[in-house]
């Protein structure tokens, strides 16, 4: 999947680092145990990322960290069952946080349609 | 736990239990189902409450607390928004010195969308799609027409104080055009930027650029961007007679009413929104196992007010617009990284 301008118009993609994921060495062989090492987020997508991750019930253990406030990146770990791994459980909570926003932006424009609040100008 | 409680952040006198939510799967009963998002479909509701042209209320109800967090950050400091970046001076002879002038200048909110512009690499050369100009050439002068014995510097002089509404847009390229049912101006066109007595000018070319507030705070589209929990009063048991009034006035007005009921005062909670949870209601012996305080920790009310540049509700929409983009960026990235260590192997 390609990202472009275009299409992502509120992210300067220019600023978006060549490596902006990577395996952090130490990974299990079966690559249920992963850590990720994602440049240039914080709590914002991390904490919402972890969460959907947990939700999960093939991951046993999801935590992020970031390991020093002036260095730009956050630590996520993934700990899985048997029956999938890390790399597939991380492309699930991405697309799930994707589709939870995209369920609370429908219903918020359902809401402003409806008009159903007060409206000063 | 009682399966009402779990999600009730549960307010003591001397401090705060239950914080944390544990709603995932497995950790309740083996049989518990993942909050799928066919759960989330069901939960999720939203209130709005009020808008207005700057600001918005409404509740989010039915989501964590981590996905409510990352909307309120990235509305601080992730939304794009375009604002004074470089101030050329040319002249400036007033007692406000350039940088500090400058920074002034930077702080104006410009009511442009955003969305009409290209970010501004450094090396990129200023044009009309990435770039507004604006310039400011103000001479303070004695007024001839003042009367001698006047005192007000404001009657005394002309352009003694100079404001934001002094702000000429100079449209570039094809942006008279582009822009010509939406002119580009500051919001406010009385920001105080800085003072000038006879004899002293400023002259300055101004661009602004599109950022984002992380940057800089004066990207951010938000004046304010805020949430809190719905509060609770469970009233566990009546409270009666003198106590009822007491009662009432530990809670801010319109929190609580005493109503007559068969002839008896009893205290009634009616609106349990407005309570600021002072905990005072627990200071009282009385109250001693009749009242627990709570909040819902799945309802979030957020409070938005933009600077003006951005509707309040675009706002929210947008944040959740850049939370998408995030996951579309990670997961582009996460393909790349796999596909790297692939090729290393």
């Amino acid at each position: 999947m390609d990202v472009d301008q275009q299409t992502h118009p509120y992210i300067a993609l220019h600023d978006v680092p060549e490596d902006k994921i990577e395996i952090v060495p130490g990974a299990s062989a079966d690559l249920t145990s992963v850590t990720f090492s994602i440049k240039e987020e914080d709590h914002t997508l991390g904490n919402a990322l972890r969460w959907c991750i947990m939700q999960n019930p093939q991951v046993d253990f999801c935590g992020y960290s970031i390991p020093h406030p002036s260095e730009a990146k956050t630590h996520v770990r993934i700990q899985t069952t048997d029956s999938t791994n890390a790399i597939d459980s991380m492309n699930k909570g991405l697309d799930d946080l994707k589709a939870a926003c995209q369920l609370i932006q429908a219903k918020l424009h359902q809401r402003v349609e409806e008009g159903n609040y007060a409206r000063t100008a | 736990m009682a399966l009402e409680d779990r999600n009730r952040v549960v307010i003591l006198e001397d401090r705060v239990e239950n914080i944390s939510g544990a709603e995932f799967p497995l950790s309740f009963d083996a049989q518990q189902p993942s909050r799928s998002l066919e759960e989330l479909k069901n939960s999720l509701d939203i209130k709005i409450v009020h808008i207005t042209a700057t600001e918005i209320e409404f509740d989010l109800i039915g989501v964590d607390a981590s996905i409510a967090n990352a909307l309120r950050r990235i509305m601080l400091a992730e939304i794009p928004t375009m604002a004074i970046e470089t101030v050329y001076m040319i002249n400036n002879t007033g007692i406000v010195q350039d940088e500090i002038l400058a920074h002034r200048l930077g702080l104006v909110p410009i009511m442009a969308d955003p969305q009409d512009f290209n970010w501004k690499l450094p090396e990129d050369p200023p044009t009309d799609q990435n770039t507004i100009v604006f310039k400011m050439k103000v001479e303070c002068m004695k007024n001839q027409s003042a009367a001698a014995d006047e005192t007000d510097p404001n009657k005394m002089y002309i352009n003694s104080s100079v404001f934001s509404s002094q702000l000429d847009w100079d449209p570039k390229g094809d942006q008279a055009t582009r822009f010509a049912d939406k002119p580009i101006k500051p919001i406010h066109d009385d920001i105080l930027i800085t003072k000038l007595r006879p004899g002293q000018l400023i002259d300055c070319e101004i661009h602004c650029q599109k950022g984002v507030g992380k940057d800089h705070a004066k990207y951010s589209p938000v004046a304010t961007a805020s949430y809190r929990l719905l509060p609770e009063i469970q009233i566990l048991e009546d409270i009666t007679g003198d106590d009822a009034e007491l009662f009432r006035n530990c809670f801010p007005p319109g929190v609580v009413e005493v109503v007559n009921e068969g002839g008896v005062r009893k205290a009634k909670v009616v609106n349990a929104r407005k309570d600021t949870v002072s905990r005072e209601v627990l200071r009282h012996k009385e109250f001693e196992g009749k009242v627990r305080l709570t909040r819902v920790r799945d309802h979030f009310i957020f409070n938005v007010e933009s600077t003006g540049a951005i509707s309040p509700e675009t706002l929210v929409s947008r944040a959740l617009d850049v939370l998408m983009e995030k996951c579309d960026i990670s997961k582009a990235a996460l393909a790349k990284a796999i596909k790297g260590d692939m090729s290393d192997e």
